[in-house]
């Protein structure tokens, strides 16, 4: 007599530990198997081709009806156990049928997770499941598109998300995706996969919105919208919710098995009836719970071989890699990537491929990979990661994968030297290594400047400036002197003069995209570069790039002055060094409430206010906003002062209003960002008792005008300015000063004063594009006064009330 | 003693919030890849407060002098030297628990 094994559920777990069984033992088991689904076994990851249109049903069934009759294998569909009899060893059926067992197979799976919201039972409301929600989808997409269009919203930017949202774009319909996280798949890719990932499905057309959280799902009977935290509204034909699933334990709890966030098994797949075992996405094995189908089948394997009288099997866990399934994108990711004590990164991007990789090395092993762009390699990252194989002897070269790292060409000048002579080096110019190894040996070429003239290669975007200067030092042998471009930092080869080109020339608007189409060799940056690409970007696109806050030196994030002992200083603005009792008493007060332990006049016409507490400054900064002062922008590298003298208000020497001057100059370009810090100054007459000529911008009064001068500092290197030339009006001496203050906020490197910047550029080189140049002049402080438009605001004021970076001014948590 | 001190999401991505001991501040960092890293709030050289530098990999930069601080070790990179004390961390399902420091009779670093 046989033994009765009875599985639950139809599905790939349960399946393929009977196939398992079947091939070890045909006569093992008498086998009857249960499934929920009204119909045949089927590869549940193929969903997402179905849903596309690129694969029918029929493709991706694995064990027809007559497989099962051929096994000897009792099938009842569409008939789910509702009940296990532990004692007496039965299970019950929704439609009444009784069955006994010796050993029971629990292969239940998972459940869609839905979000507690408002209107998550609404009609159009769906998961990502099974073929009946993929059915549903369809039927949605179909009358959407018969009535002219339709939109969908997935909530949820995981793997299963984002192909049910390609899916669904496949049929004509309108997606957004909507991800609380800040990064899609984040469990599976960095932040620079992440972006790579977000702008391939924008191209593609999805609307894809990070951090954003649903507050409900609008609509009557059918769904009609989702409503976003922070007011954004979407309207939506069809949800679709995939945030996640959780193991299928219901049966499971209530026959008695222990249960925690899954069927709690052994080594063996036995949960604690010995009779009853699990498989799949159910179970909690070493207090893991899987979801992918690759360690399904690794159970199955072990299960199958215990149930078939091999005692010695044990199911250890299992090391996962995850692909995403949409045609044409190819993400990777496996293992830890999240790096840890004694990890080391290796990255590797090649813009003008749009590729990204990253391997996370650990004492010479491979702990983790994320590829995008190109997943060509990915097997061979993974069975060395799975085989903690010794990657010592081509760590140098790992990341470009197994050709190169397995091959002779261990070096990249000997790979550039083996490159075929049509290989294309310059994909913007499309020149060929051919192209460049004769224009260099016919035409005598030495440098890379040179190739670039002649060639073109290298002259658009620059991306392949490397690949060329190899193919001179393959070419020219020791007669080759590389150029001497000072990189930004170490997470770089390009200069800042090239990064501040190429962002603007490829119209790059992000960080990460930044690092990636430069191929930056760290995941973030570092302390160096991220403060200067910030500055950079915010200069390039006022109106369009989001601060990063984290980019900035801490006196920039909080916008005001740390000090050695951890307490911050405040400098509220005083207009051109003006101020009045009103002002004068609300600091006073703010000293006395907060007991401000000292004040001091600064060298910019200013009271400093010392040793306030972190917590303290929202509130010191709200007191200061009531008596109608700004942030003095004391801090960072802004616009901070504009000094002045009495002037011919008061002077009997003064031949100009300076005081006004100065004020006039000030409320145009506070709040403005620079290179580095910028002050100005204003003497009323050429005894210069504001000392302008030792400011970035200076302005001296005459009888018949004002005398501009620039570039001069009082700082470590003393130096006076240069004359830059006379004008006649205070207006023209505001348009001159905001060109000024634009082509140095365009052209200068971040950290760079005026004063060197003036000289390495040359005085001639500012007087042709700002006196000698009017439209030049006016257009410069056009895009001067653009971007005091977008960004000239007040930060005090919103960090007072509470709207931004709360979280900067109260601890995480207060321990007695 | 663990305790839990708040969530992954309380703490911005290459960035770190302060807990307030009584053995001293507690700077908690988190990176880009979402780990958490737990220090005094004091760095080797003259006792900046690391929690307000720039979060960079699996290092901080000092406000004050731009030391690069190692999270996993506590060690200074580069050719300085020194070492902050670091602290225990775990992370479960976004919850972070710190292993409170036994408060010491000498000093606020450990």
């Amino acid at each position: 007599m046989k033994q009765k094994l009875v599985v639950i559920g139809n599905g790939m777990a349960g399946m393929r530990t009977v196939e398992e069984i079947l091939k070890r033992d045909a006569n093992a088991y008498d086998i009857t198997v249960f499934g929920a689904e009204p119909r045949e076994n089927y590869n549940r990851i193929m969903l997402s081709p179905v849903l596309s249109g690129e694969k029918t049903f029929e493709e991706i069934i694995i064990n027809s009806r007559e497989w099962y009759a051929d096994n000897h294998i009792t099938l009842h569909v569409g008939d789910a156990v509702t009940a296990i009899d532990a004692d007496a060893k039965t299970v019950t059926s929704e439609k009444g049928q009784s069955v006994n067992y010796d050993k029971l197979l629990i292969a239940t799976g998972s459940d869609p997770f839905i979000i507690p919201v408002p209107g998550a039972d609404l009609e159009g409301v769906v998961t990502f499941r099974d073929l009946d929600d993929v059915n549903r989808m369809l039927e949605a997409a179909k009358s959407a598109q018969e009535s002219g269009g339709g939109s969908a919203v997935v909530i949820g930017g995981g793997l299963l998300g984002l192909e049910a949202a390609m899916g669904l774009k496949a049929n004509g319909m309108e997606v957004s995706v909507v991800h609380l996280m800040d990064t899609l798949m984040e469990r599976q890719l960095d932040d620079a996969a992440g972006y790579l990932l977000a702008s391939e499905l924008e191209n593609r057309g999805l609307k894809v919105l990070t951090g954003a959280n649903t507050q409900s799902i609008l609509g009557d009977a059918n769904v009609s919208g989702v409503q976003l935290e922070f007011g954004t509204m979407l309207k939506a034909d069809l949800v679709v919710m995939a945030v996640g699933i959780k193991p299928s334990i219901t049966l499971a709890k209530e026959s008695g098995v222990e249960v925690g966030r899954g069927v709690m098994v052994n080594d063996q797949m036995q949960t604690s009836n010995p009779d009853i075992y699990a498989v799949g996405e159910c179970v909690e094995h070493r207090g893991a719970t899987y979801g992918l189908v690759a360690p399904l089948y690794e159970m199955s394997k072990i299960l199958a071989a215990h149930l078939t009288g091999d005692e010695g099997v044990a199911y250890e866990g299992s090391v996962t890699s995850t692909k995403l399934k949409v045609t044409g994108v190819d993400v990777f990711s496996a293992g830890d990537f999240s790096g840890g004590a004694g990890t080391e990164d290796i990255v590797f991007r090649d813009a003008a491929r749009g590729v990204y990789k990253r391997v996370v090395l650990r004492d010479n092993k491979i702990e983790g990979a994320v590829l995008y762009g190109d997943a060509t390699d990915c097997a061979w990252y993974f069975q060395m990661m799975k085989d903690g194989t010794d990657v010592a002897d081509i760590r140098d070269t790992i990341v470009f994968g197994q050709a190169f790292a397995g091959g002779a060409q261990a070096d990249p000048l000997a790979a550039v030297a083996a490159l075929g002579v049509d290989a294309e080096i310059c994909g913007c110019n499309g020149v060929s290594k051919g192209d460049i190894v004769s224009a260099i040996t016919e035409q005598g070429l030495t440098s890379l400047d040179e190739v670039k003239a002649v060639t073109k290669a290298s002259a658009s975007c620059g991306g392949c400036s490397g690949l060329v200067e190899q193919l001179l030092a393959v070419t020219l042998g020791d007669a080759y002197q590389a150029q001497t471009v000072k990189p930004m930092c170490g997470c770089t080869t390009h200069s800042h003069d090239d990064v501040r080109r190429l962002i603007v020339a490829k119209e790059m608007k992000s960080m990460p995209e930044v690092m990636q189409q430069l191929e930056w060799s760290t995941p973030d940056g570092c302390v160096s570069c991220r403060p200067a690409l910030n500055y950079y970007l915010l200069c390039a696109w006022p109106t369009q790039y989001a601060d990063d806050n984290q980019s900035r030196l801490i006196n920039e994030r909080v916008h005001a002055n740390i000090q050695k002992d951890g307490t911050f200083s405040v400098v509220p603005r005083m207009w051109g060094g003006m101020t009045s009792a009103a002002e004068l008493r609300a600091i006073a007060d703010v000293v006395d409430k907060f007991e401000i332990p000292a004040v001091k006049v600064t060298g910019g016409q200013r009271l400093d206010l010392f040793g306030i507490e972190k917590k303290d400054l929202p509130a010191v900064w709200a007191d200061l906003n009531a008596a109608g002062m700004v942030s003095g922008h004391a801090y960072g590298k802004p616009l901070r002062t504009v000094k002045t003298c009495a002037g011919n208000q008061w002077c009997r020497f003064g031949t100009q209003d300076a005081i006004d001057m100065g004020i006039q100059l000030e409320k145009m370009a506070w709040g403005s960002w620079t290179p580095h810090k910028f002050k100005m100054a204003v003497s009323g007459c050429p005894r210069n008792c504001a000392e302008a000529t030792i400011k970035d911008f200076g302005v001296i009064a005459v009888d018949s005008g004002f005398e501009l001068s620039v570039g001069g500092n009082g700082g470590i290197e003393v130096r006076v300015t240069d004359y830059l030339c006379t004008v006649q009006s205070e207006a023209e001496v505001l348009e001159y000063a905001g060109a000024y203050m634009q082509i140095y906020r365009e052209e200068a490197r971040y950290l760079e004063r005026t004063a060197p910047w003036v000289e390495r550029v040359g005085l001639d080189h500012i007087k042709a594009h700002v006196v000698e140049d009017e439209g030049n002049r006016k257009a410069l402080h056009e895009r001067f006064l653009a971007s005091q438009d977008a960004l000239q605001e007040d930060p005090w004021a919103e960090r007072a009330k509470g709207e931004k970076d709360a979280h900067e001014f109260t601890p995480l948590k207060i321990v007695a | 003693m663990w305790m839990e001190i708040g969530t992954i999401n309380d703490i911005p991505k290459l960035g770190a919030r302060v807990v307030q001991s009584a053995s001293g501040d507690i700077a908690v960092f988190r990176t880009a890849d979402d780990e958490i890293f737990a220090m005094f709030d004091s760095c080797p050289h003259k006792g900046g407060a690391l929690s307000q530098g720039i979060v960079h990999g699996k290092a901080v930069a000092c406000p004050l002098h731009n030391w690069n601080i190692d999270l996993v070790s506590g060690g200074v990179q580069g050719p300085d030297n020194g070492c902050a004390r670091t602290v225990a961390i775990t992370v479960s399902e976004g919850v972070i628990r710190m292993q409170m420091p036994e408060v010491k009779s000498t000093g606020t670093n450990g």
